[in-house]
């Protein structure tokens, strides 16, 4: 059959005139990405309030008459469902992703830019129906984000009535909207390449951005069929997860359901979940590293196949949450096993993080003090992983501050930080300014120093016992009196590290107004999206034609040439040499 | 291909998957909703599969005895007792729309429009029916005391799992049915004469797909 590659074939573009086709029913990734962006950094927001809430409960116990335990129990969920979902994933993929993959790979937009549209706005349907839980009659669910049953659904558990009910609805839709986008994305990368640019010769951050869609595509799944069998234990009293149960001292009408089928449920969702986040950072944080250190990323190759390898592996992983659980030693020793065995790419990526910066001629702009800080945090978070996925030190340690350590050092703040790279260093390309140098790096050391200040303390929490999601400790024997110190000090450097990001928002809104302009390609990088013929790049992104490629996207000081980059369309013959120099390319890596 | 690639010539099979994922521009040489098609179909795939193994781990862990499906899904038919009569004229119903949708997507590709139309309108309307004899299942279930929360003839997970995948089952096909039928609508009214009718193909991809998962539900629910 005579078939045309599509991103050939000759189509009209909709020029999009009126106010609302442009900026408010768009189909263009740009304007979509930055209605993902902004919508997701605003839930955040209410997310990093309810963490200073949280923090100050535990600093201060019995100061504030509007925290309860009920309370802190639904803060707890908010912050964490918020944080990992409604905000991480749809900044990444539906913002970062949106953004970066038609420029990246030099196409026009996403295949589907009306699917694209429906998924923006599914997702604030979303978010609207899981912020409405908070002016429901009991609350928002207070069941953890894990959202475990029997508990989550029966009384004594905050929001256990409409709460829950409105979490897994506003889940369900939002797993649709994932899947529409991610549908795209996948689509996209796979078959509206441009010329020249081959799966090989693609940034890292697509690539990261390309598993990472993949993995939820096949996780989230897990997640819509629990959220539905779970809506059905708790409106239709089936008995999925419920077994016979007495509450409140009444035998309820469950019978022979399996919570542990839940638990395993979830977290065949909740581990890929992890890397769905980690893996678009890895691979914007790579491109960040390199532009900055001037410098080739180390291993591209390996670096490829480890993102590959991890998306892979990570979805027999799952159990290694569930050690408490009460599972078969086996599986705990099979789990355990795989556990390590993926710590092995993830290993690789950092080493060849820090041989890119070897040698390289590292310029500490703020993008890449934050992707330096990336692998501190993230190399910290990595080896207590390595402690928490064995069995034997697992079982004292479960349910404790070390947990919470751990999981924020590694995907908390680790891709908070890679975020905060990507924001300053696309700023330019999104707005056409330049933001606040000064101001930037006096976020990223408030931000970084004060990381550390909230959460190395907690791995020590974790070892006296301090258990997780506690109100307050009240007087239990074994913990000393000195961790309520401790605590205090976090929550004074929690609160300080939230009022830091004010700087933020200050620098981001004030240099979009008062910003000096960037020019075309300040950082003098060499993918595509720096090289389109407008920045901010105009609708359809590229002029008549679309950019050929003719090499990977890092070219950085290579000997002979005049300048330390060549953009990833320049061909051989066209890159300016220094004098009396001819270019030395390496075999194509 | 129209435009030169920079795909290298090959001679082995391995170089020329290799050459494939190497490829500039396309990874696969479809259109780009038959290729999405495909990934959704994957992942939902999963959905599919978790519902399956969800409902057997309920049947394992179900503290009732579970009821002998072959005695509850018989008819007596001219007093005849016949045991799962009517899921297997379900089946057969279904897997002939698959054949009619194949021989669609043939006469599509032909270019001729009538017997596209009528094959695809054929198709849904074995759909329908299909819809039809579950809605019939389901209220004699119904009128026997099956419900969702609980079931006269033992584990309350029967009634349970049986509305819930069977219900999401027939989700998709009302979905395919409705899908089919604007679809061949646009078919007769020539709508895709010169953007060519990979659509109709991609239907039909859809349509394969929540028959055959079908055969699995009706081997893992029905017939265990
Ligand atoms: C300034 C930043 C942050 C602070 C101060 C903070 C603080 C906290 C606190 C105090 C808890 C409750 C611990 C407990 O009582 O068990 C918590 C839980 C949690 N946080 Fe954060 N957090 C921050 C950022 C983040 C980020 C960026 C993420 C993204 C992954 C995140 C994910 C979670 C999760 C998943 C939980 C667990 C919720 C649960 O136990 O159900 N947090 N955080
Ligand atoms: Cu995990």
């Amino acid at each position: 059959m005579e078939h045309v590659a599509i991103a050939d074939q000759v189509e009209e573009l909709h020029n999009p005139s009126s106010f609302i086709s442009k900026y408010v029913w768009s189909q263009d990734h740009k304007v979509i990405a930055i209605q993902y962006g902004i919508t997701a950094i605003l839930v955040g927001l209410v997310a990093l309030v309810l963490s200073g809430l949280m923090r100050l409960q535990l600093g201060f116990p019995e100061s504030f008459d509007f925290i309860d335990p009920s309370s802190y129990l639904q803060f707890v969920t908010m912050h964490g469902m918020i944080m990992v979902i409604y905000l991480l994933t749809a900044l990444l993929l539906g913002g970062f992703g949106n953004y970066l993959i038609p420029l990246m790979i030099g196409a026009r937009d996403m295949v589907f830019p009306y699917l694209n549209m429906l998924s923006y706005w599914t997702y604030l349907l979303a978010v609207i129906v899981l912020l409405a839980s908070f002016f429901v009659p009991g609350g928002p669910t207070g069941a953890g984000w894990t959202l475990y049953p029997p508990q989550a659904i029966l009384d004594g558990t905050p929001g256990y009535d409409m709460g829950i009910v409105l979490m897994l609805l506003s889940l369900a839709i939002f797993i649709v909207a994932f899947t529409m986008g991610g549908l795209n994305y996948v689509t996209t990368i796979l078959q509206a390449r441009t010329k020249g640019m081959t799966l090989m010769r693609m940034p890292l951050s697509i690539w990261g951005i390309f598993v990472a869609t993949i993995l939820g595509l096949l996780a989230f799944p897990a997640l819509l069929v629990s959220a539905i069998m779970m809506l059905f234990d708790k409106l239709l009293s089936t008995s999925f997860f419920m077994p016979a149960i007495v509450s409140m001292g009444e035998q309820l009408d469950y019978t022979g359901g399996s919570p542990i089928l839940f638990q395993h449920l979830f977290w065949f969702f909740g581990h890929p979940e992890v890397y769905i986040v980690a893996l678009p950072a890895f691979g914007m944080v790579s491109d960040v590293l390199a532009v900055h250190a001037r410098k080739n990323i180390f291993g591209y190759r390996m670096m490829v196949w480890a993102i590959v390898a991890i998306g892979a592996m990570s979805f027999v992983v799952w159990a290694h949450h569930m050690y408490v659980s009460g599972m078969h030693p086996a599986f705990g020793f099979f789990f355990a096993t795989t556990t390590l065995i993926i710590a092995v790419p993830t290993a690789i990526k950092v080493y060849n993080w820090v041989l890119t910066l070897w040698r390289g001629n590292i310029h500490l702009t703020t993008p890449m003090l934050f992707a330096i800080g990336f692998i501190f945090t993230f190399t910290h978070g990595g080896l207590t992983g390595l402690f928490l996925g064995n069995v034997v030190i697992d079982l004292p340690l479960s349910d404790t501050y070390f947990v919470v350590a751990h999981f924020h050092m590694v995907m908390g703040v680790s891709p908070i930080l890679v975020l905060f790279a990507a924001l300053y260093h696309w700023y330019p390309l999104i707005t056409g300014k330049m933001f606040n140098a000064t101001l930037g790096k006096l976020h990223f050391w408030c931000t970084f120093l004060g990381t550390y200040a909230i959460y190395l303390p907690m791995h020590y929490l974790g070892f006296l016992g301090v258990p997780r999601r506690y109100y307050a400790m009240g007087t239990t024997d074994f913990i000393p009196e000195s961790a309520q110190t401790l605590n205090a000090s976090i929550t004074v450097a929690a609160i300080l590290v939230g009022l830091a990001q004010l700087i933020f928002i200050a620098n981001v809104i004030w240099s979009i107004f008062k910003g000096e302009k960037s020019g075309p390609n300040p950082w003098h990088a060499t993918s595509l999206e720096w090289q389109a013929e407008q920045i901010p790049p105009a609708h359809g992104n590229w002029g008549e034609k679309l950019p050929e490629v003719h090499r990977w996207a890092y070219d950085f000081s290579v000997p002979g040439a005049r300048d330390d980059y060549i953009p990833q369309n320049m061909s051989n013959d066209d890159v300016p040499l220094e004098p009396g120099q001819t270019l030395q390319i390496r075999e194509e890596h | 291909m129209t435009t030169e690639t920079n795909k290298p010539t090959v001679d082995t099979r391995w170089q020329s998957l290799n050459s494939d994922w190497a490829n500039d521009k396309e990874t696969f040489p479809m259109p780009w909703g038959k290729l999405m098609m495909w990934i959704f179909l994957l992942s939902d795939t999963f959905i599919f599969s978790i519902f399956l193994t969800g409902y057997m781990n309920v049947r394992m862990s179900a503290t009732e005895p579970w009821p002998n499906t072959s005695e509850v899904f018989a008819l007596t038919i001219a007093g005849q007792h016949i045991p799962l009569i009517l899921i297997a004229i379900m089946t057969f119903v279904l897997i002939t729309s698959s054949g009619t949708m194949a021989l669609a997507v043939n006469y599509a590709y032909q270019g001729d429009r009538k017997k596209t139309f009528l094959l695809m309108i054929a198709t849904a309307l074995l759909g329908a029916s299909f819809v039809g004899m579950q809605a019939f299942e389901w209220s004699k279930l119904i009128h026997e005391g099956v419900r969702p929360w609980g079931n006269p003839m033992g584990a309350t997970q029967f009634g349970s799992a049986f509305f819930m995948i069977t219900g999401f089952h027939g989700i998709h096909v009302s979905a395919g049915v409705i899908y089919l039928s604007i679809i061949a609508n646009r078919v007769r009214k020539g709508h895709y004469e010169g953007k060519g009718y990979h659509i109709v193909e991609i239907t039909g991809l859809y349509w394969h797909f929540v028959d055959l998962v079908w055969v699995f539900i009706f081997a893992f629910f029905y017939l265990w």
